[in-house]
């Protein structure tokens, strides 16, 4: 790649808009003439004051008010038709979804190793805002710490499951879900199977799908000048167009995305925390108890967001993050330590060996997997990476391209291995060690906990477990509304507090009205679908990206 | 009596500054004093500036035009925060050291309901410091 800043474009650092400096250090900023804020209205209802982008902030509120309404209304007619819409994407376009994934991880490995690697976020002299830990721990809190604690135990009980019962054929089609071949009545080939499989669906593909966004985002924001909105990325694709309606589409797109993916996990997380409690203290696992949970969760998001990112969403991702270690150390220690430790390289080693055959976008024969499980996947990640992306590039100025991704995408992703060894391998021995059949028939909110009750201290353990999803989700709360108000008020992190309470708590009602009236699962589903629009967007990302750095100037 | 007058300001909203720029202004020449005027901006790009060296650059003159009008020697500090929001308060407070003041001036709006959930800026930063704080308030007080 050729190594000297391309100064034949007007974005030269000099030049730019009539003297705007660089950010710290050397920078190439885009030259506009747009001004952060100039669509923008500021209203003041009830004497509160606002700073909104009118038509970006008023058409999402109107068509989530109409999704929500069409969902609770004609719940038995819409879940079909949304449940058809996810079904038709993840079998018809699982190829597309695959490629893509594949693109990201390679573009991102690629970028490591490329002189591109150089570059950092903010201008060469910038500096990091946050500390290695607080930096990781917020990745970690926005990016997957909620999945990790639902999956961990039941995604390799179920992989290893299917890849033991082998494969079963009907028409010519495959009906079982295993991964790959299966590994029919081979326990340590099942097991290898089901891990490797596992960690393909949390490790390089998941966090690569966040840093290509992350990354975009605070290139474009960061170094070049444009506001932090998704639009921004499509700059050097469509020029000042971003700041028209096909700007306004993409960022209410990301309003939709963020908005449902966040409201719909509250829901279910809600449901999910209630069944822990009730199997844990016996608490009533009804209604009630969700709907507190769930107006519990907002109100300390809210406070959280009050008291700002450095006060809120670091210091509560610091602590899930002890907290979490403190988990997973414990597992370690008390469960079967040495099949743990020998079992991380193993699964490490099988998860290289199967990533081929996994990420392999053509011709397969797992279809039920590939489809019903990788796919669906690949379109829930990309769903949510507008508001993770967004979240993470926020708190990323003043690393290198470099540090970024071994960051976002190579510490992640060892530590996903770590956890789903730790979990899932723990209750797969369970199974096969002590022929321990819990885990398996448990419903897949209470596996975790199931298998936390086969080790000591369960009490103890159980309830760090639901502290842990609580607060898991407060963060996420928190830091989606942040993301969501920042759409909405044209790409300003500056925007008046009460307008993130606002979201925090539209997120909290809507959960609430979903999990009452019914229809979570089929907004998920819509949710979901909206993975395609934004598969484009990132492949977007990942032009603008290099395009981006290739004009930028190295340490 | 006073040395070094800290005025925060926020080069978004300068219209609505007047007064306090104003009051700043008046004292300075009464006490002999400087005025030092400081911000605190987003590490992102925002309406005034698209990078925090643009709104230094834009405060510094803001300061210089300032110190002309009132024949006082006036001089800037911009904050980088980044949630400048969440943080205004605590990064005043701790600007009042950094800077030397022995006096804000600041602008704030009339006490309303919200406030017990919401405080005002200048009444927050009026309990944390040590120094004198005139909050200045808007004309139809």
């Amino acid at each position: 790649m050729d190594k000297t800043p391309q100064n034949e474009t007007p974005t030269d650092v000099n030049e730019v808009g009539e003297g705007v400096p660089a950010p710290e250090g050397a920078a190439s900023l885009i030259d506009t003439d747009y001004v952060i804020g100039q669509d923008n209205i500021t209203p003041s209802p009830l004497g509160i004051n606002l700073d909104i982008h009118g038509k970006v902030f008023a058409i999402s509120a109107l068509v989530i008010v109409f999704f929500v309404v069409l969902t609770l209304a004609l719940q038995a007619e819409v879940e079909p038709i949304f449940n058809a819409i996810r079904g038709w994407l993840t079998s018809n376009l699982a190829w597309f979804f695959l490629l893509a994934g594949n693109v990201f991880v390679l573009l991102c490995v690629g970028l490591i190793f490329s002189p591109l690697g150089r570059v950092r976020i903010g201008g060469t002299e910038a500096t990091p805002d946050f500390s290695y830990l607080g930096w990781f721990s917020m990745l970690f809190a926005a990016g997957m710490g909620i999945g990790l604690m639902f999956y961990g135990v039941s995604e390799p009980m179920s992989h290893f499951g299917a890849a033991l019962g082998g494969t079963s054929m009907e028409n010519g089609v495959r009906t079982d879900w295993a991964p790959l071949g299966a590994a029919a009545d081979d326990v340590a080939a099942a097991t290898s199977l089901g891990m490797a499989a596992t960690i393909f669906h949390w490790g390089l593909h998941p966090w690569a799908i966040y840093a290509v966004v992350a990354l975009a985002l605070a290139l474009f924001s960061f170094n070049k000048g444009l506001p932090l909105t998704v639009r921004s990325i499509f700059y050097p694709l469509l020029g000042e167009r971003v700041w028209g309606w096909p700007g306004h589409v993409i960022d209410m797109l990301a309003v939709f995305a963020t908005l449902f993916g966040l409201a719909t996990s509250l829901g279910l997380g809600a449901s999910q925390a209630a069944a822990g409690l009730s199997h844990l203290f016996g608490v009533p696992d009804g209604n009630i108890t969700m709907v507190l949970l769930i107006l519990g969760i907002t109100a300390v998001a809210i406070i959280s967001i009050m008291a700002g990112v450095d006060r809120g969403v670091r210091r509560l991702s610091e602590i899930n993050m002890v907290l979490a270690f403190l988990l997973l150390l414990f597992v370690v220690v008390v469960g079967p330590t040495l099949m743990i430790l020998t079992g991380f390289f193993q699964n490490l080693w099988s998860y290289a060996v199967n990533l081929p055959a996994l990420s392999m976008p053509f011709g397969r024969e797992d279809a039920n997997f590939s489809q019903g499980w990788t796919a669906f996947y690949w379109a829930w990640w990309i769903s949510w990476s507008p508001f993770v992306g967004m979240f993470i590039a926020r708190v990323s100025r003043g690393r290198t391209v470099r540090e970024f991704l071994i960051a976002v995408l190579l510490v992640p992703s060892l530590v996903s291995v770590l956890w789903m060894t730790a979990f899932g391998g723990t209750a797969i021995d369970q199974f096969v060690g002590a022929g321990f059949e819990g885990v398996r028939d448990a419903a897949l909110e209470l596996q975790l906990f199931v298998m936390l009750g086969e080790l000591p201290l369960t009490a103890i353990t159980s309830f760090i477990g639901i502290v842990l999803v609580v607060v898991f989700f407060i963060t996420s709360s928190d830091s989606g509304s942040l993301v969501i108000d920042t759409i909405t008020a044209g790409g300003k992190v500056d925007a008046p507090k009460p307008q993130r309470v606002f979201w925090a708590i539209i997120e909290g009602v809507i959960a609430i009205a979903l999990l009452l009236g019914g229809g979570l699962i089929a907004l998920q589903a819509m949710a979901v679908s909206t993975g395609l629009p934004f598969t484009l967007v990132l492949l977007v990302g990942c032009y603008a990206i290099i395009k981006g750095l290739i004009s930028e100037p190295r340490d | 009596m006073y040395n070094r007058i800290m005025v925060p300001v926020d080069l978004a909203h300068v219209d609505a500054l007047e007064r306090s720029l104003q009051v700043a202004g008046d004292l300075a020449r009464h006490y002999q004093a400087e005025v030092c005027y400081v911000s605190v901006t987003a590490n992102t790009p925002g309406t005034v500036a698209r990078t925090p060296a643009e709104y230094e650059q834009k405060l510094a003159g803001f300061a210089q035009e300032q110190g002309q009008r009132h024949g006082r020697p006036a001089s800037s500090r911009v904050f980088i925060s980044h949630d400048p929001v969440a943080d205004l308060d605590d990064i005043l407070v701790q600007a009042v050291g950094e800077v030397g003041a022995d006096l804000i001036v600041m602008g704030t709006h009339l006490p309303r309901r919200l406030d017990a959930i919401m405080p005002s800026n200048g009444g927050k930063v009026a309990t944390h410091t040590n120094v004198s704080v005139f909050l200045v308030r808007p004309e139809h007080a």
